[in-house]
């Protein structure tokens, strides 16, 4: 006879018929059984959910956790123009570029406004134009050979050096390369009012 | 009595604590002391089973949510970026689609097992009825959700299934514009769908769970075939332990099944649904291939009796059954008849289904199209994740300014006076400045004039200064504002 069936037997005599048993009989019922296999069932089911219920869980929650396990999605390289079209400027020269964000299965294609520096020592400047002090958008005056803050007159040199006005450093270097003979810069915002450059998530 | 108290464990006390509170002792007494007839048995682990699928299939479509979008526009993106992109998403979303098989396998051999062993006689019709009931539920839950992807095969299967509804006499065209949300599919259909498949028939099913648990509770366990279905002879087992792990090992063994096929054959997504496509060989998932081969049988003026009058019939027949036969024998051996029947009508849509991919196969100019369509889903598999350019993108506007020099000329007048500093690019809005977009373009060409000469006092006062350019630039800086929308 299979060990199984005796299980199932012996099982059956010690607890006998349990309808209608009250709370202390069933108390007792349990008390008289077994309890080392009970107990080891009682393993054994236990191993079993945490087993199968992990199973379940661990997909689960890879699948919620894709945001943070995910490569972070910084914004990507943008083009700005060809490099030669920059080799002999003078001064600051507004670009527009258009910089491609992943938002989760959407691609947001915004236009920004750049400013390419003339090089210097064959070294490329990309100027974010948006004003450190409180985040207005900076032209460049050429006139007065400066860039002007229009809302609280903030100024900044060719360089984009602070000369003058409320802005607490100067204006921001974006990092810029140049691959297969085209300008390209990182756009990003960096956070304002504080006198170093930090980049805003 | 304070040593007593000491010398119990601490788990015992917590659970006194808690049990004394919320009758958790009653309750898993009530939940796992389930007398059984003749003890625990293999052939009695499908109901449970059935229950952790459900409970596995509750929680993976939950989480597939996460990401899924149910709009005509966005729901084959979504799914897309779920199967390429999601960190083991297509695993999830293959579970959730394998499971859903599982659900239909199981299902059947809950039935079979409850016919086979007579476990509906002895009062036990209502119990019946909910099982038949959920399994409608089941197999409408398989249809609802066989739609969501939004690719070719889930828009044409569907299209099928919902002109079949047309079908039922007086209400047919009614029904399939209700099950649509219109005269075509759409968006409408996806919607409904969704809260058809996520919201309407889980909360259905529940409900019917619960009764039906109830229902097999109050009826008591069948036991074996040779058992008295109203007065049982045999010793009983509790249902705990053995039989609870019974229960726990097949499901162990399924989720271990589900996940290596989730694994080794993941579930594929093809091509966007293409409605104006006329070459679409759409074919229905394997558990409606039989009706579905079935429905080829009847032509023209007799379609209504072979989807509407014979599949009532035999709904109704299933449905009646512990009705029909109310002898209390339960031995299978003893009731050749029913089980005869059970069995031609299995067997029948077994062969119904065999035929159907048989036909398929002989036809070679189905199975040219059919190899085409796969071919079609394995690129569109191979191929990257496109992103969904957003409505809010460059484009729309970028547009508007290509197409009309004079707001072309306001753009860069827009841009040079470092409008975009407040009101952003292409008039968006930011924290600082209002959006242009919108309510402000909709204003008269000269109202908008006169507020840039001339701002107001709250103008004023959120830093937005009178306009300095020349009247021709203002023109220009004007026709731009207004195109923006």
């Amino acid at each position: 006879m299979p060990s199984f069936l005796l299980v199932r037997f012996s099982f059956s005599k010690t607890i006998g018929q349990n309808h209608g048993m009250n709370g202390t009989e069933y108390q007792t019922a349990v008390r008289n059984e077994p309890l080392s296999r009970r107990s080891f069932l009682g393993v054994l089911l236990g191993f079993g959910s945490v087993v199968v219920g992990s199973a379940l869980a661990i997909p689960l929650i890879r699948v919620a956790l894709h945001p943070l396990l995910s490569k972070t999605t910084e914004t990507g390289w943008s083009d700005v123009g060809k490099a030669d079209e920059f080799a002999s400027i003078t001064g600051p020269i507004k670009k527009l570029i258009t910089v491609e964000q992943r938002d989760g299965w959407r691609k947001i294609v915004s236009e920004k406004a750049v400013y390419v520096l003339p090089a210097k020592d064959g070294a490329m400047r990309v100027l974010s134009p948006i004003c450190p002090h409180l985040g207005c958008s900076i032209p460049w005056v050429e006139a007065k050979q400066q860039f002007v803050c229009p809302c609280h007159n903030a100024i900044f040199g060719v360089n984009g050096a602070r000369v003058g006005g409320p802005a607490p450093r100067a204006m921001d270097d974006l990092e810029c390369k140049i691959d297969n003979g085209m300008l390209k810069v990182r756009y990003q915002y960096f956070r304002q009012l504080i006198p170093t450059k930090e980049v805003l998530a | 009595m304070a040593d007593a108290r000491n010398s119990e464990s601490l788990g015992k006390r917590c659970y006194n604590w808690l049990d004394q509170r919320t009758g958790l002792g009653s309750l898993m007494h009530e939940a796992l002391d389930e007398p059984i007839p003749g003890g625990a048995r293999w052939a009695y682990v499908f109901g449970s089973v059935l229950l952790f699928l459900f409970i596995s299939q509750t929680v993976t479509g939950i989480f597939l949510a996460l990401y899924y979008v149910p709009t005509a526009d966005h729901a084959h993106t979504t799914v897309a970026y779920i199967v390429k992109e999601v960190t083991g998403g297509s695993f999830l979303r293959s579970l959730h689609a394998w499971g859903s098989s599982a659900v239909v396998i199981v299902l059947i051999l809950h039935l079979t097992q409850t016919f086979l062993y007579g476990a509906y006689k002895g009062r036990r019709e209502v119990l019946w009825i909910s099982g038949c009931a959920l399994f409608g539920l089941m197999l409408a839950m398989a249809f609802t959700g066989y739609l969501l992807p939004w690719d070719q095969k889930a828009y044409f299967a569907t299209t099928v299934g919902t002109n079949m509804a047309s079908e039922v006499p007086w209400i047919g065209s009614m029904l399939k514009r209700f099950m649509r949300g219109g005269n075509e599919m759409g968006t409408l259909t996806l919607s409904r769908f969704f809260v058809a498949h996520v919201f309407i028939l889980p909360a259905i099913i529940l409900g019917f769970i619960a009764s039906h648990v109830y229902l097999f509770r109050k009826a008591g366990a069948a036991g074996p075939p040779s058992e008295h279905p109203i007065e049982p002879k045999l010793p009983t087992e509790r249902f705990y332990p053995k039989q609870v792990l019974m229960d726990t090992a097949v499901a162990l063994i399924m989720i271990c099944v589900l996940g290596l096929l989730s694994h080794f054959y993941p579930t594929e997504l093809g091509p966007q649904a293409n409605p104006a496509d006329t070459q679409y060989v759409p074919r229905p998932e394997w558990y409606y291939l039989p009706i579905f081969q079935w429905l080829k049988y009847f032509k023209g003026p007799l379609a209504v009796v072979g989807i509407v009058v014979i599949p009532a019939l035999t709904a109704v027949l299933i449905l009646a059954l512990p009705f029909i036969d109310r002898r209390l024998e339960r031995r299978p051996w003893k009731r050749p008849i029913a089980v005869g029947i059970y069995f031609a009508i299995l067997g029948t849509l077994i062969t119904f289904g065999l035929l159907s991919k048989r036909e398929d196969r002989l036809d070679p100019a189905i199975a040219k199209q059919v190899a085409k369509q796969n071919e079609e889903t394995e690129q569109f598999m191979r191929a990257p994740f496109e992103p969904e350019a957003a409505a809010s993108s460059l484009s729309a506007p970028a547009v508007v300014v290509a197409l009309d020099p004079v707001a072309a000329a306001g753009k860069k007048v827009y841009d040079a006076e470092s409008c975009d500093a407040c009101h952003g690019e292409n008039g968006v809005g930011t924290n600082v400045g209002p959006k242009l977009a919108g309510a402000t373009a909709q204003k008269s060409a000269e109202e908008l004039t006169k507020l840039l000469r001339h701002p107001t006092e709250k103008m004023l006062a959120g830093e937005m200064k009178a306009v300095n350019v020349s009247d021709e630039e203002l023109k220009a800086l004007v026709a731009y504002i207004k195109s923006l929308k």
